[in-house]
């Protein structure tokens, strides 16, 4: 077994573990940090295949950005695991067959000749070969269009966002931060020049 | 570099004549030792650094208080660190009852671990970098995220209110101020077209003012100054210091995701900021400064520049704590939002149309 | 915000303004005392260890009237008399107690004889409470020990009383 494959089975059997911790932990805060050592792992299998950006991109912003709010929200959950428990089996037979049916089309994805490791042959690369560099050249020629499609979506997401979350409640005293800043002294000292005592007449 | 060391090693060891002997032994793991080696010496002085950081700050701060600081523990108080590290290493980590014991310990690796993973990447000097990586960038933007970690575990695995409100405003904060520090950057990208830390060094290093002579007018830092200063200001902020340390702001919260560590666990934190603190000093002089470069060219380039530009800056971080008082949550977040986010957003695209114009001096 | 502000607020000036005046302290004379090799003058007026004095020819001033007692706030000082042989009036016991004593120097301004005093000396210890209960023994000690310091501090002060 050469050092990469070593490498690979150490990843992938720590993303495992990890993974079926993320549904097994009582705990959802330690649940969504196995989902994080899980991106660490993937990023790491993406190494490993010379994807370098994909696995960088993928801890920027899975690990750096997203789990960070879902940790956000998660740690301020008072969770009732009795609670949660109460409808585990009336929810079983569709959460079993939904599972029932990604396994299946998992299956058939990559044991097919279409799909399966065998399907395509191995890309030798060439020595200058960069991958962020190749990414990007794709993005912007070939795929300009789905890319900026995908770009206007996002934007019209976060504004979305925005919108719906911004509300102007009329009861709620609160400073505005922007005004508080913009005050100069001149708004609020009058400096009045006035002799100390009145002269003797 | 690797031949130079190799022959001071064989000139040691030939001394005792065990040269032959032990090249024999050594020669199949020898590229692993080479980066160890490289690991050492570059991590022995970032943790020197980081010890006198902390001597530095006080006696700075001190200075400009109108005290002259530490000056008891040897020398003007020069081993300071070192009584300091002692008391710190000998001192019991205190768990708490109630905490989440496995995550309560884990916090403060998580913290030091890419606090000093992410100097992987800087280039030192021409060649000078543990592994050039050609998305360098993206890697120091990937790693110094995960630093937020620390913290957030850190707050919520104490079980207890101030660490959970510090790592609550921690939360927020770094991931506001990663956005406006990635966004500066790009501009950076943008000029120097590259990801790699090295090229963008290398990148500055041509422009009408280099050759007339004066070459730190050719740095980034002059034609994307709004950047620069967009940059600095949000790596103080993410780095959760003075004036932006509500995370562990002491009048409010007493120390935040700190309170219930004691002993070297709570010195791993320390370790941590101050080596981020270092870092960020070293991406503003890679990015804008010119990292390795001389800033005139009849001085040679080299290293010693480079720890020149991160010394303005470490000292500029200790000047903005000692003279500004500590921002409001609410204002940090107006600035990171509202001020920071549109003032990148609108040079980029100027970036952009002055490199498509006639006035492109990047090219 | 008026255009004058905006470029007063991009152009940070009100920043460099604040970092000049902490640059400026930078390189100004520290004010710093370092303690034990350098200390602040003390004023003649000075409240610090009590002492209890005696007159030149080695009598104890103190005649137990007990006005120190009568008019201390803190309740620290206790006072029993008796008659000596020669038939005077003195004190046979006379404490304070220093974990009390809020060194408002009203028994020395009582005191008709000048016989109960406080002294400059500011360094002093227990590591007890009980070390702080300062007996007549102790503080007729303190008078002889210090008597010099404590004349002289009445003197400078005397045309001022």
């Amino acid at each position: 077994m050469d050092l990469n494959s070593f490498a690979f089975y150490v990843l992938a059997t720590v993303m495992i573990v990890a993974a079926l911790r993320v549904i097994t932990a009582r705990n959802p805060a330690h649940a969504v940090l196995f989902l994080v050592l899980a991106f660490f792992n993937a990023g790491g299998l993406w190494l490993l295949l010379q994807a370098e950006f994909l696995a960088i991109a993928l801890i920027m912003v899975y690990v750096g950005a997203v789990m960070v709010l879902f940790l956000f929200v998660v740690m301020m959950l008072d969770i009732d695991i009795k609670r949660l428990r109460r409808g585990f089996w009336s929810n079983m037979p569709l959460a079993a067959t939904l599972g029932l049916l990604l396994l299946a089309e998992m299956a058939l994805v990559l044991s097919t000749d279409y799909f399966g490791a065998t399907a395509f042959p191995d890309y030798v690369q060439p020595a200058d070969y960069s991958n962020t560099k190749e990414l990007g050249r794709l993005l912007f020629t070939d795929y300009v269009y789905p890319f900026e499609l995908a770009s206007i979506i996002l934007l019209v997401a976060i504004i979305v966002a925005v919108v719906l979350t911004l509300r102007h409640r009329s009861d709620v005293k609160r400073l505005d931060p922007a005004a508080q800043i913009a005050v100069k002294h001149t708004d609020r000292l009058r400096i009045i020049q006035m002799p100390a005592e009145k002269e003797a007449d | 570099m690797e031949q130079s060391v190799l022959a001071a090693f064989a000139w040691f060891w030939n001394l005792f004549g065990w040269w032959d002997a032990l090249w024999a032994l050594v020669k199949p793991v020898w590229p692993v030792i080479w980066i160890i080696i490289k690991i050492v010496a570059i991590l022995v002085p970032l943790l020197l650094g980081v010890a006198y950081m902390t001597y530095w700050e006080r006696k700075i701060i001190g200075w400009m208080q109108g005290r002259i600081g530490p000056n008891r523990v040897g020398l003007w108080g020069l081993l300071q660190p070192f009584a300091d590290g002692i008391k710190l290493f000998v001192k019991e980590i205190l768990l708490p009852t109630k905490a989440d014991p496995w995550l309560f310990l884990l916090a403060p690796v998580l913290a030091i671990a890419p606090a000093l993973a992410v100097w992987s990447v800087v280039p030192f000097f021409e060649g000078g970098a543990l592994a050039n990586l050609d998305a360098g960038v993206l890697y120091v933007l990937a790693i110094t995220s995960v630093g937020v970690y620390g913290v957030i575990i850190a707050g919520w695995a104490s079980n207890s209110k101030y660490p959970f409100l510090g790592a609550m405003r921690s939360a927020a904060q770094m991931v506001s101020y990663e956005i406006s520090m990635g966004l500066a950057l790009v501009c950076v990208l943008m000029v120097s077209n590259s990801l790699n830390l090295s090229d963008i060094v290398r990148a500055q290093d041509h422009g009408m003012f280099r050759d007339w002579g004066v070459k730190f007018m050719s740095w980034n830092w002059l034609p994307l100054f709004p950047m620069f200063l967009v940059y600095f200001i949000s790596g103080i902020a993410e780095t959760n210091r003075a004036p932006f340390d509500v995370v562990e702001g002491e009048s409010e919260i007493v120390a935040g995701h700190m309170v219930e560590y004691s002993g070297m666990a709570f010195a791993m934190f320390f370790l941590a900021e101050y080596a981020n603190m270092i870092f960020v000093a070293a991406m503003v002089s890679i990015f804008f400064l010119g990292g390795w470069l001389s800033p005139v060219s009849f001085l040679p380039d080299g290293i010693l520049w480079f720890f020149a530009k991160m010394t303005i800056f470490l000292f500029t971080f200790l000047w903005l704590r000692a003279t500004f008082p500590r921002y409001r949550y609410d204002q940090i977040m107006r600035l990171g939002w509202k001020v920071f986010v549109p003032v990148c957003l609108v040079w980029i695209p100027l970036t952009g149309i002055w490199m498509m114009s006639p006035f492109n001096i990047w090219k | 915000m008026s255009a004058r502000d905006l470029i007063q607020t991009f152009s940070l000036s009100e920043l460099r303004q604040g970092l000049a005046v902490t640059l400026r302290y930078l390189f100004a004379p520290k004010i710093t005392i370092q303690y034990p090799e350098e200390k602040t003058p003390l004023s003649p007026r000075f409240r610090g260890l009590h002492a209890l004095r005696r007159y030149p020819n080695g009598e104890e001033r103190c005649i137990a009237c007990k006005l120190c007692e009568a008019v201390c706030p803190a309740l620290a000082i206790t006072i029993e008399s008796v008659e000596r042989e020669d038939g005077s009036r003195r004190t046979a016991r006379y404490d304070i107690d220093l974990m009390k004593c809020i060194f408002c120097g009203f028994c020395e301004e009582a005191c008709p004889v000048d016989a109960i005093v406080e002294s400059h000396i500011l360094e002093y210890h227990g590591e007890s409470r009980a070390d702080l209960y300062y007996t007549k023994q102790m503080l007729l000690a303190n008078g002889d020990r210090y008597e010099a310091e404590i004349a002289s501090a009445r003197e400078q002060d005397a045309k001022y009383r």
